[in-house]
């Protein structure tokens, strides 16, 4: 069903028409509006989404919608292309949704000194042009494009805007290993092309499948493509062992840039294996699987252990996630429909639940009277903050997939999946919600159990608008909890486009959960 | 060879002519205007008259274009130039640079003194060189320098004989050594570069006429097309191809000397730093592409007609001086400390990636040229801006520094190069008060650079992201073309190692980012506290080292000097940023067109 109206393009331009907005208007005299006018821009890119979603048929969710194809640059073979299937939709929604929040959130950051603000609200909205770009992206080129083009508004979001000295560090060290997997994918870009069918279209993302699916690659070629590609959304995933810089990068970076980072930039990793390792390299990615599946299994558990190890409570929460982007890895490489829809809807619910965390995080760190980030210097916050504890402790119990709340549900698809194609790795991978409680759980009890140390006495609780900060966040995880018909709807059927695209039958054994998934809980 | 007597004059095709002939007409004009127009407008008429030149030749070129398109190249002189469609879009690249380097050039700032020395024969440090200082002279024989560089640069990549390339390898070379040695400040870092690069560049010249012989050797004749013909339809010397390989080597030698490639770039550093800097901005944008247009042809013409074992044999030779330059640029480039020396070892490292472009040269599909003219322009850009922006970031004294001539001598002594002069003359006050100096080359002294001028910074960080090859900018569809060149040629490991050194680079693009926005300035930190930190003292240290032994007038030089400050353009230079910003921009986001023309150029006349 396509419309005469562009929304894709509207949801890529409105942002940076923000941005201008907000850099513009940050000059003049009026910047004290600075902040509303971020935050209007938000909440209309919000309606846009919703009005591009009533015009997306969510009966057919599998086959790309909304499409606009234009001439980029034909002489290179590149288009400007866009569109969205059920699980780009749901990703853009994600980015949507966080970015009102992160700026609600930055409302007193930088020390209300406007003209700093000023910087990073612009960059929040130039990020979301990208990160909405880069999930509607049908062109390879053009994905490549915004995939590195992201990275240069975070890096100046956590070297720019974080606290501490060792936030260059950490910002250089981010942007060199995200350089570094994007630049091997750019050999890779360039020999796909090349092998491609060519011509001035040769980027589009569904030309390439189909001229593979005709004239499959070469065996070796294929899988050096598949690994040129997968290095590259490894690190951004971030996969073990190309994880190191997320825990330095979130420590530093304010928490607004985390949430983005973690929340949704992150996704582009597991995104583009699922849109483009697979569908492009299906033999190749059968080929890889079984490491990678390792590689997962070891990410889940490495990440919940290494989180359990922390002090520090930015990099915990990092090093949660790098366990959850073991469990979306996966359940794509696992090959079910069951568990790749999984993953789909586990992107999302990541990207709340970890939102979420560390948002409350940056507010209970901006709480605290010399800033500290170490879980030492925080007791007891139960009696003084309860409304903070409380969200904090829905938002960690959705990190450890508490029946009720939308991971729970995602969680149970990837492992329900994933022991019917290979026992050990779910059975190995099931250890990481265990150790998931125990992290939340102690993190839950060092800070807001015992007694609360004196400095923290008389400490406020959440504002209102801290409240209305979290309030959609715990809403969407307890909603989809209960009734996750609308996202599951939205994953199934790109799933099984995928499994179509990669070749593979769903083992015998696979229970056919998703049709009973919405009475579920 | 010929009997004189059988000499018959070749037909000119003046028209073909008109931008090398204006160019070069008007430098001589230049030479008249220093002799006869009075002191007081020869500025003025100089900086029009060259200005004026590079931009009829950009006309004539323009004009021209059809033209030479559908006659697909054409002789003139006899054969000694050929104006085809690639030798005029490089004379189209050089002449926009070098309309680009000049404005940087003619620009004097808000200090009302240019970059170059009042009297280049005083002896540094004389008394006779202070009183030309105090009396405000200027060489404006500046302008009719640049002009015969550039017609030199015009003719090389349009010649049909190794020997008229030769001649105008010369006269592009010979103007470059003078305005080396031209610098206002650190007058002698700048006569020892330039006394180095003549005695490279004379060797390298050396090399290169070595090689012409021995392919005169084989072929007896220097005529590209003879040679071309020799090698595909015999003629030459039987037997003796081995002779035309080695002659070409040794010609692309004294090539990859002039485009700074390793293991022939050690020049590139010392010149880079030592020659005024609008002068580093013209050279390392204009002679790069001026040489590897040059080194296009020479591949193209004759390195395509060898056999296919000799062939392999020059592809391997260019592979080792692909990986190396690479590897040398990036790598060595991590650790230097002083903006110029950086920028250099990018340049290095881009004449790598350029050369990685060049090894599809067997191939007839016109992409690597595409990619080479693509990469030039957008290099060129990226470098002229960049070092634009460097000319504007001084160094600050509070006050006049009145220095005694024993210890001016003394510092002028040091080999580190130390800011002699500069420090009288009245207007020279900067915005902040205080005298200016020379620029602030340390990269210690562009720190926060961000938050007191953040569109000098923005445009700075613009063209270090376009040679970093960040998509969205130029350099990232220059990047791409040219390691796609590569890879359809099978030379993917070389496009793998191209990309790697890349992220290397990125490290010490990104260093100067971090620097220029994440880090407080140290004049602030010097502001927030009595003592100087020995940050800000570090930063002085090597530039105006005490090594005078003069302690007192030494070490106050330090302390003042540590302030930076960013000098106002005239405007020249403001419009050559934007210029260079506006293009660096627009083709990383719209390339279509260039690249069009870029394939339209991708045709070779023998």
């Amino acid at each position: 069903m396509t419309t005469e109206i562009p929304w894709l393009t509207l949801l890529i331009v409105l942002p940076l028409v923000g941005a201008a907005a907000v850099w513009g208007l940050g000059a003049t005299s009026a910047r004290k509006h600075l902040r509303t006018v971020a935050v209007v821009f938000g909440l209309a890119e919000l309606v846009l989404l919703g009005l591009a979603i009533s015009a997306f048929d969510t009966s057919d969710a599998g086959t790309y919608q909304l499409t606009e194809t234009h001439a980029w640059i034909p002489q290179l073979g590149v288009s400007y292309a866009v569109g969205a299937d059920g699980v780009a939709l749901l990703l853009v929604g994600l980015a949507v949704l966080l970015v009102p929040l992160v700026i609600l959130a930055a409302w007193r950051e930088q020390d209300g000194d406007l003209a700093k603000l000023r910087h990073y609200l612009g960059l929040v909205l130039l990020l979301e042009a990208f990160m909405v770009a880069v999930f509607v992206a049908r062109d390879v080129f053009f994905f490549y494009v915004l995939f590195e083009a992201m990275l240069i508004p975070v890096y100046f979001m956590i070297g720019g805007f974080g606290g501490g000295a060792q936030r260059r560090y950490a910002a250089v060290k981010f942007l060199l290993f995200s350089l570094a997997g994007g630049l091997v994918m750019l050999v890779a870009v360039i020999a796909l092309y090349l092998n491609g069918p060519g011509g001035e279209q040769g980027f589009l993302t569904q030309n390439l499948v189909d001229h593979f699916a005709a004239n499959p690659l070469a065996v070796s070629t294929e899988r050096l493509l598949f690994l040129g590609f997968f290095l590259a959304f490894a690190i951004k995933a971030p996969l073990f062992p190309v994880h190191t810089w997320l825990p330095d990068a979130a420590e530093h970076a304010p928490a607004g840039t985390s949430t983005l980072l973690v929340g949704v930039l992150d996704k582009v990793g597991t995104f583009g294996m699922l849109t483009l390792c697979l569908p492009l390299f299906p033999n190749a990615s059968q080929w890889a699987a079984p490491v990678v599946v390792v590689l997962a299994v070891v990410s889940i558990l490495y990440g919940a252990l290494m989180a359990i190890g922390q002090s520090d409570i930015m990099r915990l929460i990092a090093y949660t996630s790098v366990s959850h982007f073991g469990f979306i890895v996966l359940g794509i490489f696992s090959f079910t429909s069951l568990s790749v829809s999984g993953a789909s809807f586990y992107m999302f619910n990541h990207g709340i639940s970890t939102g979420a965390l560390f948002l409350l995080a940056g507010f209970l760190v901006a709480r605290h009277p010399s800033r500290s980030q170490r879980l030492a210097d925080y007791g007891g916050l139960q009696r003084v903050t309860p409304v903070l504890a409380g969200t904090f402790l829905v938002a960690g119990l959705s990190a450890l997939s508490l029946p009720g709340l939308s991971t729970f549900v995602s969680e149970i698809m990837v492992l329900v999946g994933t022991f019917s194609r290979s026992h050990p790795a779910a059975l190995v991978a099931v250890l990481g919600v265990v150790l998931a409680a125990l992290y939340v759980l102690l993190t839950y009890q060092k800070v807001f159990t015992g007694k609360a140390p004196q400095n923290l006495v008389g400490t406020p609780d959440l504002g209102a608008r801290e409240k209305w900060v979290v309030a959609p966040l715990v809403v969407a995880l307890l909603v989809l909890g209960f009734y996750p018909a609308p996202a599951l709807d939205l994953v199934r059927e790109p799933a099984d486009a995928t499994m179509t695209a990669v070749g593979v039958e769903n083992p015998p054994t696979t229970p056919d959960l998703l049709s009973v998934e919405g009475s579920d809980s | 060879m010929t009997p004189a007597a059988a000499f018959v004059a070749p037909v000119i095709e003046w028209a073909y002519l008109v931008p090398v002939l204006v160019i070069l007409g008007a430098g001589v004009v230049g030479v008249l205007v220093e002799a006869f127009v009075p002191d007081r407008a020869r500025r003025v008429v100089q900086v029009v008259l060259a200005l004026a030149a590079l931009a009829g030749a950009l006309t004539s070129i323009v004009l021209l274009w059809p033209d030479v398109l559908a006659q697909n190249g054409v002789r003139v002189l006899g054969g000694a130039l050929v104006v085809d469609p690639f030798g005029l879009a490089v004379q189209g690249i050089v002449v926009v640079l070098a309309l680009l380097a000049t404005l940087v050039i003619a620009d004097r700032t808000s200090t009302k003194q240019d970059a170059f020395a009042p009297t280049a024969a005083a002896v540094p440090g004389s008394a006779y060189e202070d009183l030309a200082r105090r009396r405000g002279l200027e060489q404006t024989e500046v302008f009719p320098l640049v002009l015969f560089a550039v017609g030199g640069m015009m003719i090389f990549p349009a010649t049909g004989d190794l020997l008229t390339m030769f001649v105008a390898l010369e006269v592009l070379s010979l103007p470059l050594y003078v305005l080396t040695a031209l610098a206002r400040r650190r007058r002698l870092l700048s006569q020892e570069a330039s006394f180095k690069y003549f005695l490279l560049g004379a060797f390298a010249s050396a090399i290169f006429i070595f090689g012409v012989a021995l392919v005169y050797g084989f072929a007896g004749s220097v005529r590209l097309a003879d040679v071309r013909g020799a090698l595909l339809e015999g003629g030459g010397l039987d037997g003796m191809t081995g002779l035309v390989l080695l002659g070409l080597v040794m010609v692309l030698t004294g090539l990859l000397f002039k485009v700074g490639a390793a293991p022939f770039h050690s020049w590139t550093p010392d010149v880079y730093q030592g020659a005024p800097t609008p002068v580093t901005g013209f050279m390392a944008a204009c002679t790069k592409a001026a040489a590897f247009g040059a080194l296009l042809r020479v591949l193209y013409v004759v390195g395509q007609a060898l056999p296919a074992d000799l062939q392999e044999k020059l592809v391997i030779a260019l592979w080792v001086v692909a990986i190396l330059t690479m590897i040398v640029g990036t790598v060595i480039g991590v650790i230097q400390t002083d903006m110029k020396r950086l920028l250099a070892y990018s340049s290095i490292a881009h004449a790598g990636f350029l050369v990685v472009a060049l090894v599809g040269f067997g191939e007839l599909s016109g992409f690597g040229v595409r990619a080479l003219l693509f990469y030039l322009l957008a290099y060129g850009l990226a470098t002229v801006g960049a070092f634009a922006v460097v000319t504007l970031v001084r160094e600050r004294a509070p006050q006049p520094v009145v220095v005694p001539a024993e210890a001016e001598l003394a510092t002028v002594g040091a080999v580190s190069g130390a800011g002699t002069g500069g420090s009288a003359g009245p207007s020279s006050t900067s915005p902040d008060g205080g005298v200016v100096l020379g620029e602030a080359t340390h990269l210690t002294e562009w720190a926060g650079l961000g938050k007191r001028s953040p569109w000098l910074a923005g445009a700075f960080a613009l063209f270090l992201l376009s040679m970093a090859g960040i998509p969205l900018t130029a350099g990232f569809i220059a990047k791409f073309t040219a390691f796609q060149s590569a890879v359809a040629v099978g030379a993917w490991p070389l496009a793998l190692i191209g990309v790697l050194a890349s992220a290397v680079a990125v490290f010490f693009y990104v260093r100067v980012i971090v620097l220029m926005f994440f880090t407080p300035s140290p004049r602030a930190a010097a502001e927030g506290t009595s003592e100087a930190p020995s940050d800000a003292a570090e930063v002085a240290g090597p530039d105006l080292g005490t090594t005078g032994g003069t302690a007192g007038p030494g070490s106050a030089v330090a302390a003042l000097a540590s302030r930076v400050t960013v000098v106002r353009s005239e405007g020249f230079t403001t419009i050559a940023i934007t210029i260079c910003v506006i293009g660096v921009i627009l083709l990383g986001v719209l390339p279509s067109s260039v690249l069009d023309l870029a394939f339209e150029a991708a045709k070779f006349r023998p």
